[in-house]
């Protein structure tokens, strides 16, 4: 609401920018992570050698200095932090921009937006909703339980086989939402931390997001593609 | 030409408002926009109507009062202030529909007229440099880099007319405030002030409810000073040194 005072003491902190800036940060630590993550899939080619030895080495990485699976705990913390933070700035963001505009326009043409930057907010609860679906398939082994559990290679190429097509399903579209996620997410964060201060940077930063949905959606995808395809198997 | 216009009505404040619809013939192609409106309100106060109110002031594209939402754009088709809009950007039969620009602290004071005071207390809150008055300095004492120069001269044609906050899907008013964080943080007699003008700013901005900004680009889209988005960028960056400075 419209308030005639001005307000006295403001704080850079508690600016909704503040709010975006942690949503920024938060997001840079998931593209690190997502294109590490890529990488190790990306492992499926190599065979079942290759892939469960990487798989084994995430649990010894840093033995003796860190404890068994010490490196795999520091990443999950920093990770549910980040997730903690990234959807705290989205929910509390998109709670304010609903009561900015409590009546609506009865028409309203939108000429600028991308569709990915229209679908962020829903886009992204997909995505929380299938990184539960993700821990309950292939961490905890909870849903869809099938291949040696002392074989991540086995349980990856038995989960994507095409008797139960939807597994692969719901991956492919969830790199579809990830794709447009990070579509609108690279450019916005450029703009969030202050990048794109010219026509120039603008654009490049624009490329760099399409360049980077592409690589990270296309990367994932090609594992369970190629199991499905028997390709791989 | 003949139009039909569907129209948001509302007596004040307080009153709830509804849309509708209206007639209008002998509409010529060279009439501006507000003129077309003219024509209407000299139709209904024959009638013993209410005349639809609208704001507007310098109908010459420089002060930013005019402000309306037609056919769900900020100002309209063209990129341009709704007072230097021709209605040979319609055509005969053509139906328009003229809403105010929706946004909380924006609120309806009547019909077509919101309020956009919002806009004067964020200014208020730091959108000045702090000078003694007296004559007119030197000019060349004060030298100023010609990209600084032309950056700064370029945002300062933002006339606070509001178009971003209402085409915004998000109700943000990050151009606005981009554009006058970016015009006097170019200029030397910006600097003093420049890390609380942003806090404070920015402060006043999220204090009045204007939603934050998710870097959609329907504002600039909307802007008739075209000012870019590149300001936005600007905005954050300075906060974001503010925010180490401490502030
Ligand atoms: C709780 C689930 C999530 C929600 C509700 C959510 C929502 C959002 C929203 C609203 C934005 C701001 C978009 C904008 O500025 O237009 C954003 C940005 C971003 N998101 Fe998410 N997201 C979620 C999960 C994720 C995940 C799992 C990833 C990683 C794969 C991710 C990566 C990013 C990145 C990189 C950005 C850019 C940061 C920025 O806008 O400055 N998000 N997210
Ligand atoms: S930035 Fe453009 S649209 Fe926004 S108030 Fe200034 S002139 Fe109007
Ligand atoms: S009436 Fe002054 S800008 Fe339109």
């Amino acid at each position: 609401m419209a308030t005639p005072t001005l307000i006295k003491g403001g704080r850079s902190t508690r600016s909704t920018i503040a709010l975006k800036l942690l949503m920024a940060v938060t997001g840079l630590v998931f593209i690190g992570y997502v294109l590490l993550h890529m990488y190790g899939n990306l492992k499926v080619f190599a065979g079942q050698d290759a892939f469960d030895t990487y798989a084994h080495h995430l649990r010894t990485f840093g033995e003796p200095m860190l404890p068994h699976k010490g490196l795999l705990w520091i990443i999950r913390v920093v990770l549910l932090l980040s997730i903690i933070g990234h959807a705290y700035a989205a929910f509390t963001l998109w709670a304010r921009a609903n009561s900015a505009r409590t009546s609506k326009y009865v028409v309203k043409k939108a000429v600028a937006a991308t569709l990915s930057s229209k679908m962020m907010r829903w886009g992204g609860v997909a995505l929380l909703l299938f990184v539960v679906f993700h821990l309950l398939h292939l961490t905890t082994h909870t849903i869809n339980v099938n291949g040696d559990p002392e074989s991540p290679y086995d349980r990856v190429v038995s989960s994507f086989q095409p008797e139960q097509w939807w597994v692969a399903a719901i991956y492919l579209l969830a790199m579809v939402a990830l794709a447009m996620h990070l579509r609108h997410g690279v450019w916005s964060a450029c703009q969030t931390l202050g990048l794109t201060n010219n026509a120039r940077s603008r654009m490049r930063a624009n490329s760099v997001a399409v360049f980077v949905a592409v690589l990270v959606a296309g990367g994932f995808a090609l594992v369970p593609l190629s199991i499905l395809f028997g390709i791989v198997d | 030409m003949k139009l039909t216009l569907n129209i948001w009505r509302q007596a004040n404040q307080q009153a709830q408002g509804a849309m509708r619809t209206y007639e209008l013939d002998g509409v010529s192609e060279d009439m501006s926009f507000l003129e077309m409106l003219d024509h209407l309100n000299e139709q209904l106060n024959e009638k013993g109507e209410d005349p639809v109110a609208f704001d507007h002031d310098c109908r010459e594209g420089i002060c930013g009062m005019c402000s309306l939402m037609i056919n769900g754009q900020a100002h309209g088709p063209e990129v341009t202030t709704t007072c230097q809009l021709h209605m040979r950007s319609f055509k005969d039969g053509d139906t328009i529909t003229i809403e105010p620009w929706r946004a909380d602290p924006f609120p309806v004071l009547k019909d077509l007229v919101v309020d956009r005071s919002a806009f004067d207390r964020i200014i208020q809150s730091g959108g000045y440099i702090s000078v003694n008055t007296g004559s007119a300095p030197e000019a060349n004492n004060l030298p100023v880099a010609k990209e600084k120069a032309d950056r700064a001269f370029d945002v300062a044609t933002c006339i606070g007319c509001g178009a971003c906050v209402a085409a915004c899907p998000n109700g943000s008013a990050s151009l606005f405030l981009g554009a006058k964080i970016t015009h006097l943080g170019e200029l030397p007699q910006g600097q003093p002030e420049r890390w609380t003008r942003v806090v404070d700013m920015v402060a006043q901005h999220d204090h009045e409810g204007f939603g934050g900004c998710t870097n959609i680009g329907e504002c600039t889209a909307a802007c008739p000073k075209e000012i870019p988005l590149d300001v936005i960028s600007q905005l954050n960056k300075d906060l974001r040194t503010a925010m180490r400075h401490g502030l």
